[in-house]
């Protein structure tokens, strides 16, 4: 406090600036110092928060799902599986092809259905709509289409991987 | 100050009343002498229950109550980045309260900051007491560890031993007949709803006595002419000391955090028998230990009940210590009152002593 009453005092003018530097040389380490301590203990809390983000992070970086028995499925309907941590659908038409398609809306991320009467994607939050071959968005307001894995279907399975 | 944030201030302060704050801030003392040193223990009480608060927010991020909660504690331990630590800090932090808050107490006890007219000080004081041992036992059940598991089990025996409708009420605190997940729930409930909503309005009831009346200085210092008696400026000296002693407080925290971290035992087991050794934290060692010796002269329900009763006519002398020794410093009851601190605290220790002496 009474610091800045003898820096203002003039008989110690002559040695004013080396102690305006010194410290300002302190309370430059003071204040790194102070940045680094809350730094050790705001990073341990970052880290336990984030814990299940880096969880998620894992898991989507597979590029490949196997579908056990998924080949049994009838013509005309659709199966729901989760692809890393976001939900897919594998749809068997009734043409008897396969495709399969991200079910997350592009628009606002609902979850999207796969209607067998229209053949058709279609999204209930805001009534976006995509086509069940491809994933283009076809009507509504979602501004690109759904994401489309490659479709191998197999003796026991349905393998789904990133195109 | 700026013109723009001078107006800034004159605008809040014209609604709020800042300046009558800070002029009584300004005007703040604290009084200076040999015992001084223990005046910072209710500030580090305070501090470490911040630290509580915001560990315990952090733990309830991942905690899940009731049948699952072993399991959740074990995710939080060994799975959640730093989960170890966090858990770790909070139970640390919960004894290292426990004892400033003793420390507290008894440097009260003998300043004799309890007279007129603090009375209210020192009844709200140890209210906070019992809500934070309370606090010490609802949050030693939650991981369902086998610890847990028979602390409560032997805790809730107390309650019980009480004539008449001690059953009933050691079932309402249990959930059943026995502690399950049910009872997990429930003393989640307390834990974290109940008691914070007790404790805080009474941590503010507390700390707005102390502003209002000040520090108290011990009858020593009384007894000197005001014109010998030293203070130093709250703010900003005493403050800054505070301050100081709550970084002290929280790296003596960190470093007994991390370099011993809290463990996490088996899971419960209601048919595995209790582990050899297993005894009550250091807080209720002297109460455990007491009951324990008195069961050895009145053996069965005679010493149980015995034993409540001594401990509640011993609590209830000590809470109303304000009403019999009110205003004589050095007088008979003055001096009486000190004596039965002394031997307070020598019980206290001795007890718990013999208490971790003989763990088997």
């Amino acid at each position: 406090m009474s610091s800045h009453i003898v820096l203002e005092d003039p008989k110690t003018q002559p040695v004013e600036e080396g102690e305006t530097k010194t410290r300002r040389a302190f309370l430059l380490a003071a204040g790194a110092a102070g940045l680094c301590y809350t730094a050790a203990l705001a990073y341990p809390i970052y880290r336990y928060l984030a814990s299940p983000e880096e969880m998620a992070s894992n898991a989507t970086a597979v590029t490949e799902v196997s579908l056990k028995d998924a080949q049994k499925l009838p013509a005309g309907s659709v199966l729901m599986f989760k692809f890393g941590t976001a939900p897919a659908m594998l749809i068997h038409h009734q043409d008897g092809t396969w495709a399969s398609l991200s079910a997350v809306c592009t628009h606002l991320g609902c979850t999207v259905q796969y209607e067998s009467q229209l053949d058709r994607v279609h999204c209930a939050c805001h009534g976006g709509v995509y086509n069940a071959y491809t994933g283009a968005n076809v009507s509504g307001p979602p501004p690109k289409p759904l994401k489309r894995f490659k479709v191998a279907v197999n003796e026991g399975a349905v393998d789904v991987s990133r195109t | 100050m700026t013109s723009k944030t001078a107006t800034i201030y004159d605008w809040v302060d014209e609604r709020l009343g800042l300046s009558e704050l800070a002029a009584f801030a300004r005007h703040k003392t604290v009084p200076v002498h040999a015992q001084s040193f223990w005046y910072y223990w209710g500030g580090i009480s305070l501090f470490l229950f911040l630290v509580q608060c915001f560990t315990g927010v952090l733990l309830l991020v991942y905690f899940r109550p009731g049948a699952e909660s072993y399991e959740s504690v074990r995710q939080i331990t060994f799975v959640m980045h730093f989960g170890w630590l966090i858990r770790s800090a909070h139970a640390w932090s919960a004894n290292l309260m426990m004892f400033s808050i003793l420390v507290h107490m008894f440097s009260v006890f003998f300043m004799k900051a309890y007279r007129k007219p603090r009375e209210f000080g020192w009844l709200s004081g140890m209210a906070l007491l019992g809500l934070a041992s309370v606090f010490g036992f609802s949050g030693y059940l939650l991981p369902m560890d086998e610890l847990s598991y028979f602390a409560t089990k032997v805790g809730l025996e107390i309650p019980a031993a009480i004539p008449l409708i001690g059953p009933t009420i050691a079932n309402m605190l249990r959930g059943g007949p026995d502690v399950s997940e049910f009872t997990v729930q429930r003393f989640f409930a307390l834990h974290v709803v109940v008691l914070p909503a007790l404790f805080l309005p009474l941590l503010g009831f507390h700390l707005w006595l102390v502003q209002k009346h000040g520090n108290a200085a011990p009858p020593s210092e009384e007894a000197k002419p005001l014109s010998a008696r030293k203070t130093m400026p709250f703010m900003p000296n005493f403050l800054r000391k505070d301050l100081a002693m709550w970084l002290i407080s929280l790296n003596i925290l960190a470093l007994l955090a991390s370099v011993f971290p809290w463990a996490l035992g088996k899971a419960f087991d209601p048919l595995a028998p209790a582990p050899t050794g297993i005894h009550p934290e250091w807080y209720f060692m002297s109460p455990f230990e007491m009951l324990k010796l008195l069961g050895a002269f009145l053996p069965g329900a005679v010493g149980e009940i015995a034993g409540i009763l001594l401990f509640t006519i011993g609590i209830v002398l000590w809470v109303l210590i304000p009403f019999y020794d009110s205003t004589s410093a050095s007088g008979k009851r003055g001096r009486a009152a000190h004596y039965f601190g002394i031997v307070a605290v020598a019980l206290l220790l001795a007890t718990t002593a013999i208490g971790y002496w003989t763990i088997r």
